[in-house]
């Protein structure tokens, strides 16, 4: 032990370490911050570590070439002593790090911790925040995948719609004319280097300033922040009810960050590395590429924004909420801490928290999607078709051949593009349905150039079959003037 | 004057030295920014673009859509697959020809042709185009994308070498294929 103590104090007398870092741990922090509530930050950092290990482990045999980089991901899969298991650690480590730090975010916001002095803490952690989901895209671009390949080409047609520079940041960013070999190298130097190295520098920053200004007391209703008073009545507060952050609460966020650490690897373990999907081949169109968890909120904006709203929302939708994330700190710098009395606040993080996950629950299915197989792949189910003419089965031949399916499903079958067809002769009078299959039109192709009057003819009499045998079809009510309700009910049942 | 006391010898050679090295750093930033941006001011004049043949025409039959294949013109060492790019070549006529893009003018995702239907649909986010690539429906704000395309000696060839996207869409259409002028 002795000779223990003689060697660090050989290394102090040199390093002079020892009385900074002995400050920095015994820093006094507020009692009641020494809470469950206040682990996601360290997490975060945790996270990021092991991030940097296991990133620097798949470097070891990662090849960054677009003709290299799918084999070198299947050996590592496949060939290399536990390389899957380092491979799904971190990608498992990449969906914590971004979900960790939004719940840092989160939890920072509702606290009212980016109140004054601590408001440059609260920009660097938004920098940290586009960081790590600029880590995540990175990095999905590195598993060089068919997903890869078509995410890269998604991002260039965002980045083409910036008028006037778009083709010209376009080839900035694929390293050329089109996605290749340069552009896989420029994804890598940015993953590895780059912004690594951003996020070292300001999380150090991040980590000075929560040190200097102290952690953010514990937010009490009417507790109320001015500029004037507020660093007298922090610094009272830790010196009447203020305990030394060792080993007062450190032990809270040691538990926790071992405990990600077990989750990430149970992830890893349980569920295996991500991808890599089909080989990165431009030749073959049939996939149906998606963005990773964290962008599919963004995938199902992307479907369901107005062709003409879509370019303005892309390109001002993020300068915005980036600028109002900046400046929330200077807008609400004062006031109350207390989400108890920040009812605005609350609604706004559940408002978000609604929008995003009910985006990404829908981008998980996509219903805005066609399901391309789904005119060979799903028959029309028998009850549609007891009990129908020759014509009316014709129709039904019509309604799959003619890929109607892609879009349109039959009991729950098929695409949800269009609405289901189950009982659409409910809604739909047989002019009308004549109408909408020949012009289109409210997001449907006009199949007038593509059916024969004859398809015409037995699609629009088997449409005219679908509907609840307990309900009549629609009928043109007009027409009930001309004929009388007798007459047309008993020519509409005849057609 | 007493401001001139205040610089002392030492101060005026610091600031020489700030000065000498900010000149330094930028007469460096001159190659540095220019090797960042060699891909863009290369491709500046159309110069990424050349002609490149896609096969004979007797390959294509009249009123069908094919997929084809090409290499692009501009490889680079490291490339592997990622030259070799698909498009639909849709023969009209005899000679009459149009050549698309597999790009989805939305975002970008590959389109795949139906023959039955007569319809271009786009896995993504369901953009769906009629078989003259003109829009149909779904989010894409225009049609599909068209390679210049030129028939000699029964070979059709394409002016192909970028990505297309739809912000570069508008320079691409001011250049109209040879054969419709």
């Amino acid at each position: 032990m002795r000779v223990l103590a003689q060697v660090g104090e050989w290394f102090d007398r040199r390093l002079q370490l020892a009385v900074p870092i002995r400050e920095v741990a015994e820093h006094p922090v507020p009692r009641n911050t020494a809470s469950w509530w206040y682990v996601f930050g360290s997490a975060a950092l945790t996270v990021f570590l092991l991030q940097l290990a296991t990133g620097i482990l798949l470097a070891l045999i990662y090849v960054p070439s677009a003709g290299e980089a799918w084999s070198s991901l299947q050996a590592l899969n496949h060939d290399i002593t536990l390389g899957w298991f380092v491979r799904a650690m971190h990608g498992w480590g990449s969906n914590f790090m971004v979900a960790i730090v939004l719940i840092h975010m989160v939890q920072v916001f509702l606290f009212g911790a980016h109140k004054f002095p601590r408001e440059l803490t609260w920009i660097i952690g938004v920098f940290l925040l586009l960081m790590t989901l600029g880590m995540a895209f990175s990095g999905q671009v590195l598993r060089f995948d068919q997903d890869a390949y078509w995410g890269l080409g998604i991002g260039a047609s965002i980045a083409s719609r910036v008028p006037i520079l778009g083709p010209a940041i376009v080839k900035l960013m694929l390293g050329g004319p089109i996605i290749a070999g340069a552009t896989l190298s420029r994804f890598f130097a940015l993953h590895v280097f780059v912004i690594p190295g951003m996020l070292i520098g300001f999380v150090a920053l991040h980590l000075v300033m929560v040190v200097k200004l102290g952690i953010n007391e514990w937010p009490m209703p009417g507790r109320v922040v001015k500029r004037a008073t507020y660093v007298s009545e922090y610094h009272e507060l830790t010196k009447k009810d203020g305990a030394p952050f060792v080993p007062y609460a450190v032990w809270k966020d040691l538990f926790f960050a071992a405990f990600v650490l077990l989750a990430v690897a149970a992830c890893a373990l349980y569920f295996g590395p991500f991808g890599p999907t089909g080989r990165p081949d431009p030749t073959v169109i049939q996939t149906a590429p998606k963005p990773d968890y964290f962008f599919l909120w963004l995938y199902g904006l992307l479907s369901y924004l107005p062709p003409s709203t879509e370019t303005p929302a892309l390109l001002i939708g993020p300068v915005v909420a980036i600028a109002a994330l900046v400046l929330l700190p200077f807008l609400s710098g004062e006031g109350e801490k207390s989400w108890r009395r920040r009812p605005i606040a609350v609604l706004t993080v559940m408002l978000i928290a609604v929008t995003l996950g009910t985006l990404t629950h829908l981008a998980g299915y996509t219903p805005w999607s066609p399901h391309m197989n789904a005119w060979s792949g799903d028959p029309v189910p028998d009850k549609f078709l007891h009990g129908t003419t020759a014509l009316q089965r014709q129709g039904a031949l019509v309604f799959q051949v003619k890929q109607c399916r892609n879009c349109h499903s039959l009991g729950d079958l098929g695409g949800q593009r269009g609405p289901a067809l189950d009982s659409v002769a409910l809604r739909l009078t047989e002019d009308q349905l004549i109408r909408q299959v020949i012009q289109g039109g409210g997001n449907m192709p006009a199949y007038g150039k593509n059916l024969s009057p004859a398809e015409t003819t037995a699609l629009v009499a088997f449409l005219k079959t679908l509907h609840p045998r307990t309900q009549s079809p629609a009928r043109d009510a007009s027409r009930d003037m001309v004929l009388g309700e007798e007459q047309n009910r008993r020519q509409e049942s005849q057609r | 004057m007493p401001n001139e006391n205040n610089i002392s010898r030492r101060g005026l050679l610091m600031k020489l030295g700030i000065l000498f090295n900010g000149l330094v750093a930028t007469a460096l930033a001159v190659p540095v920014v220019r090797f960042l941006l060699s891909s863009v001011a290369r491709g500046r004049a159309g110069a990424y673009l050349s002609w490149v043949p896609l096969g004979r025409v007797n390959e294509f039959p009249e009123g069908e859509t094919r997929l084809a294949t090409f290499r692009n013109p501009f490889v680079g060492p490291t490339d592997g697959k990622t030259v070799d790019t698909a498009c639909w070549v849709r023969r009209i006529g005899a000679e009459q020809f149009q050549v698309f893009a597999v790009n989805c003018a939305h975002l970008g995702c590959p389109v795949r042709w139906f023959p039955q239907s007569g319809l271009f649909m786009c896995p993504c986010h369901g953009g769906a185009y009629y078989r003259d690539g003109s829009r149909a429906s779904g989010p894409p704000e225009r049609g599909l994308f068209e390679y210049p395309h030129k028939v000699e000696n029964g070979l059709i060839t394409i002016q192909a070498g970028e990505l297309p996207t739809p912000g570069a869409s508008a320079a691409l259409l001011r250049k109209k294929p040879p054969c419709a002028s």
